[in-house]
């Protein structure tokens, strides 16, 4: 027994002056509040120059032929560049994975050869000394182009008129998944109600603040490629930078400084990054890339472009018997490399209905080829889909048959107490809790009294509607995302622990910042772990020569899998330290601690020795310990999950608005989230992120949209045109918690960065659709604008 | 996404900047508060060789009022207009366009000569201009004129302005204190242009409607007087007022064009709501 308190009091959770579960605040927040950002765009180097592309102006076209004699003339241009003699400086890419079986795509270059696929794709690159000189080149290069048919549509990209995009690949289908569970034909024979619906999610984009900059130089003297990078991921752009230019890994160098929000747009690798870096390489000198807002629109990742025929079995009692789905979605002209544009519509297939007992499950998936900006993943990686076709599935269906939906949702969610155990598709849910986070929320929303108002509101004519929407996440993944498909992605990341000789920690760590806090919770971790307060801790993040190898920011990893690290890090350097300590003091070990920066008596926290006479005596006098010992302030540990492909969170939310049926507008009345992420490390950053999240979601679900014409031209490329959520228009949301730890790690902590985007879409058209009921109207297709909203009750046609 | 090369020159005379012009011609862009025409320089869509900054002609700046008409320079700024206690008293409708129009970094520095001269179809100003009667005074090296609103505004992004000549000023009559304002509009977001908007202006005497200015905006390519609707309302009392035939009325004056935003049969029923709106706002204040 003493053995187990033992273990106990040196759990992370239970040391003394813990910072887990504190709101502290960033130790960046105030340096970027103050101006004081570096963000790569601040980068300069001496003898940068600048790359601005031409691209091209069709959705697809012949490159018939290229004459930049003029521009080469052009006021200080260094340099053009062609698709063809890119070619020769960076290989091309396939974006398929060996574990989506059977996907396909085409060889994608940095500057197309022979034909452009969308609008926007860069085709020549300008370098010249500043960015307005690129540009004026630009304008005096002539292009001799060949408007190709277009597929734009992605109802219509298999039909037979419809041109093949590569002909190599024989036709536009590039993936196609599909599942059976259970029995579902003889469910849907049995069943008293089938309802079948179609929904449509929008094509939206990530619009970070930040646009994607890259500064990148070769120097010949050591053959070092060095890339400043606003990324995500800097060891996985460090093996693509040198895989495609040919160059030894250890000589490609990624710095990534501050980052102005990423949301996924900058975990993929972009032709036109390849194109500056090819370009610093040839030049031997910098060269700068800084996307503008429309560039971004039309070369940043688009996602979530669904069309999804679903089909849903309920008793009379309001028991789900089977799902059924039919999802059709477009990803542009390439697959995204490194991580293919299969994963969206692939956790669509494998998670929709997850939350619920239902075992009878269908699911067909189809990604097609289109002319249109490439699309891959996006926050919330196929969850906004999923939650929204499943939610929506259950209120059609608790609608149909009269059942309330908080009730059709009580009957049918996988119990608390019935885990571990999987869904349908056989991924393993360690232990989740739907109902606990449900009856949360109803008290939370004072749900039965939103009821009466509704009830009463309606009397007056007044279209109130409450919605409700559950939903998981998959977060913390392991090798099984990417590395198993062959991407040359890290699942496991590390953090280096050292005390300096003034008894200070410095924290190394291949987790990314990207504006969410990941460095003010890693060094929450590394101080309650080593027992030190959080002033003494610096955190490292974000180059490649000075952390440990790593995945980087995606899928919610960097708390949880960055935290982890860091807490095992630092339970082991503090028995280094505590190791030293005792033969220091000529005490055993085991009666040491570090508590508040001094090595303490266990027994009582008084102070023997502290960290900064450690540091003094380790680094300065080590002739004073004994000759046969020595000590080692620094430590490294990695972490991965092992036992479990993905920790899965979960959790609902709720909201209640009014639908003015004279214009369509929607306003909200309130918003509720309940989220269970395990271990809240920093519950002021997992609420922000949750709001931040939330916002996201119904940016896609009420006002983002690509919206294309019928020659696959960008229409909204300006944030004039393209509508991002604004403060005025957006609720104030509420956060509640409830906390199932994962038991893999010591830390407890799943993923908290993608929940509010994953549930919000299903949350607004569940509410719109309750107020809309009465009227007999129903919205299925994002984003629900007034115009759709007024259409569905017959207003205007 | 940087302008190409221009020339840039801040003349401090109203006399200086005719000269410039004259000398230029269409080769050159007069920059006010430059909200709209410095997104169009960087984006190339426009690529003059000279801008003129008209920022330091302190005699386009400011608002004064004669017996029979307030006068507002082409300098002032939205936000100069937003705060003036001359422009609430005796422009309300102005006053109250204000909060519609982008947001308060922008009407920091955007100009009401900007905005006429830009004349976007879903702007406030002009339909405002319009449902007041105002005057467009433009001035070119060899004359000064003045233009009512309605005949300023001609076609998409059109307007009456010449190359050789600026705005210098907005001249609008006063009303006496039985008019009454009313502006409202429809955007998906606020602070957006709006999908569909009314500025309504009208002298109400005993309950009676009289002399009633009926505009639309961002229905069609310019701000479009709802002629039918008005002669609707002469002489009508408010409570007799069919808001039935008035829609109806409205559905004739207009022929709008769909935009991203909002089709075109959305935007003529957000006509037929907003002057429900202005009818009914009317009578709990006139
Ligand atoms: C995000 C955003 C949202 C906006 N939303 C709205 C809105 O909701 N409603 C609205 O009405 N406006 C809106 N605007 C436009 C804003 O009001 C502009 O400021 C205004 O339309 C132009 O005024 P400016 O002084 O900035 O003109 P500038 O941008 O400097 O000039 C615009 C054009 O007018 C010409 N010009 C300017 N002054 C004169 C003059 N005195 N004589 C002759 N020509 C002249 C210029 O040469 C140029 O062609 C928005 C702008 C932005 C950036």
């Amino acid at each position: 027994m003493a053995n187990l308190k033992e273990m106990m009091q040196d759990h992370i959770l239970d040391r003394p002056n813990s910072y887990i579960g504190k709101s502290v605040p960033r130790p960046n927040a105030k340096r970027l509040l103050a101006g004081r950002g570096t963000f790569t765009d601040d980068i300069n180097l001496p003898r940068q120059s600048h790359v601005a592309f031409l691209r091209s102006p069709y959705a697809h076209a012949e490159i018939v032929k290229i004459d930049v004699t003029s521009a080469e003339a052009s006021p200080g241009v260094i340099k053009i560049m062609t698709g063809q003699e890119m070619a020769k400086i960076c290989t091309p890419w396939v974006g398929v994975l060996s574990h989506l079986e059977g996907i396909k795509s085409a060889p994608q270059h940095a500057l197309a050869i022979g034909k452009a696929c969308w609008q926007g794709e860069p085709v020549v690159a300008v370098v010249a000394k500043t960015r307005s000189q690129a540009e004026d080149a630009i304008d005096l290069i002539q292009v001799e182009w060949n408007e190709l048919d277009v597929v734009v549509d992605m109802e219509r990209a298999l039909d037979s008129d419809i041109p093949v995009i590569h002909d190599e690949l024989g036709d536009n289908l590039t993936w196609q998944r599909n599942v059976d569970c259970g029995d579902v034909d003889a469910a849907f024979k049995n069943a008293d109600h089938v309802i079948e619906e179609t929904y449509i999610s929008n094509r939206h984009t990530g619009v970070c603040l930040e646009t994607r900059v890259i500064v990148a130089d070769y120097n010949p003297g050591e053959e070092q490629l060095t890339v400043y990078l606003s990324t995500q991921c800097p060891h996985m752009m460090q093996n693509l930078f040198a895989k495609h230019l040919g160059l030894e890994e250890h000589k490609v160098r990624i710095i990534c400084k501050d980052v102005g929000g990423s949301f996924g747009v900058k975990v993929h690798s972009y032709p036109d990054e390849y194109a500056t870096a090819a370009l610093a390489y040839c030049l031997k000198r910098p060269v700068k890339f800084t996307a503008d807002r429309l560039e971004s629109f039309t070369s940043d990742i688009h996602a979530r472009d669904h069309r999804i025929n679903t089909k849903i079995a309920v008793s009379n009692e309001g028991e789900i018997q089977a799902f059924e789905i039919d999802d059709l979605t477009g990803i542009g002209p390439y697959s995204v490399y490194p991580r293919t544009s299969g994963i969206e519509v692939n956790q669509v297939v494998n998670l929709t209905g997850g939350q619920y007992k239902n075992r009878n499950y269908r699911a067909q998936a189809r990604v097609v080829l289109q002319n249109k900006s490439p699309m891959c993943q996006y926050r919330a990686v196929g969850h906004p889909v999923l939650t929204l076709i499943t939610e929506g599935m259950v209120d059609d269906a608790a609608r149909r048959i009269g059942m309330d939906p908080l009730e059709i949702r009580r009957k049918n969610l996988i119990p608390d107490d019935s885990y571990p155990c999987t869904a349908p598709t056989g991924l393993p849910f360690e232990k989740l809790s739907h109902h606990a986070c449900l009856e949360k929320l109803a008290k939370m929303l004072d749900y039965d009294a939103l009821q009466k108002d509704k009830r009463e509101a309606r009397e007056n004519g007044i279209y109130r509607g409450i919605g409700v929407a559950t939903f998981i996440e998959v977060t913390n993944p392991g090798a099984t995302f990417y590395g198993i498909g062959g991407a040359a992605i890290s699942a496991q990341d590390g953090a280096t622990l050292r005390l300096d000789a003034k008894g200070n920690l410095i924290v190394e760590i291949s987790v990314t910042e990207q504006g969410q806090g990941a460095e003010a919770v890693v060094a929450q971790c590394a101080a309650t772990a080593m027992g030190i307060s959080l002033d003494k801790v610096r955190v490292i993040t974000g180059d490649t020569d000075v952390t440990p190898y790593g995945g980087g920011t995606w899928a919610s990893r960097a708390a949880a899998i960055g935290g982890e690290a860091t807490v095992q890090a630092g339970k082991a350097l503090k028995k280094n330290i505590i190791e030293v300590a005792g033969i220091m003091l000529q005490a055993d070990p085991a009666t040491l601690d570090i508590y508040n920066n001094n090595v303490v008596d266990k027994s009582n926290n008084t102070e023997r020795i502290s960290l900064e006479e450690v540091g003094r005596i380790c680094y300065y006098r080590p002739d004073t310990l004994p000759k046969d010992y020595q000590s080692e302030l620094v430590v490294t540990r990695h972490y991965v999950p092992k036992q479990f492909p993905f920790a899965f969170t979960n959790g609902v939310q709720g909201c209640y608005v009014e639908v003015d049926t004279n214009t369509g507008f929607v306003k909200f009345k309130k918003y509720v989230v309940v989220e269970d992420c395990g271990t809240v490390i920093n519950p002021q950053l997992v609420d922000e992120q949750i709001r931040g999240g939330v916002i996201q979601g119904l940016g896609g679900a009420l006002y983002e949209e690509c919206l294309y014409n019928s020659e696959g031209q960008f229409l909204n490329g300006t944030m004039a045109d393209y509508l991002v959520p604004m403060a005025v228009e957006m609720p104030d949301i509420e956060v509640g918690h409830v906390e199932t730890p994962t038991l893999e790690s010591e830390l407890g902590a799943k993923g908290a960065g993608e929940a509010g985007t994953g549930g919000a879409p299903a949350v607004i058209m569940n509410a719109i659709n309750d107020a809309l009921s009465p009227l007999g109207g129903k919205v299925t297709r994002q984003p629900f604008t007034p115009e759709r909203i007024l259409m569905a009750i017959g207003k205007i046609t | 996404m940087k302008p190409a090369a221009f020339n840039y020159k801040k003349p401090s005379t109203l006399t200086g900047v005719l000269e410039l012009l004259r000398e230029s011609g269409e080769d050159s862009n007069i920059l006010a508060g430059g909200q709209s025409l410095m997104p169009t320089l960087n984006m190339r869509l426009s690529a003059p060789s000279l801008l003129i900054d008209i920022n330091g002609v302190d005699e386009l700046f400011g608002i004064s009022v004669t017996d029979n008409t307030v006068r507002i320079g082409s300098m002032t700024r939205h936000a100069e207009l937003e705060k003036s206690s001359v422009i609430s008293e005796h422009i309300p409708l102005i006053n109250a366009a204000m909060p519609y129009i982008a947001h308060p970094a922008i009407r920091n520095r955007g100009t009401i000569g900007g905005s006429l001269a830009l004349a976007d179809p879903a702007a406030e100003l002009p339909a405002c201009l319009c449902a007041l009667r105002g005057f467009v005074e433009m001035t070119s090296t060899s004359a000064t004129r003045k233009v009512e609103a309605k005949d300023f505004f001609r076609a998409l992004y059109e307007t009456d302005l010449k190359a050789n000549e600026i705005i210098t000023a907005i001249e609008i009559p006063r009303y006496d204190q039985n008019y009454f304002s009313f502006i409202d509009e429809l955007s998906r977001r606020h602070g957006d242009y709006a999908m569909c908007g009314l500025a309504f202006h009208a002298k109400i005497e005993e309950k009676i409607i009289s002399d009633a200015q009926i505009v639309f905006f961002a229905v069609e390519a310019k701000p479009i007087i709802a002629v039918t609707a008005m002669r609707e309302l002469e002489g009508a009392k408010i409570s007799d007022v069919s808001l039935e035939v008035l829609q109806g009325a409205v559905g004739n004056d207009l022929d709008p064009f769909g935009d991203l935003h909002a089709s075109a049969t959305l935007k003529l029923h957000y006509a037929k709501e907003l002057i429900k709106r202005a009818i009914t706002s009317g009578i709990t204040s006139g």
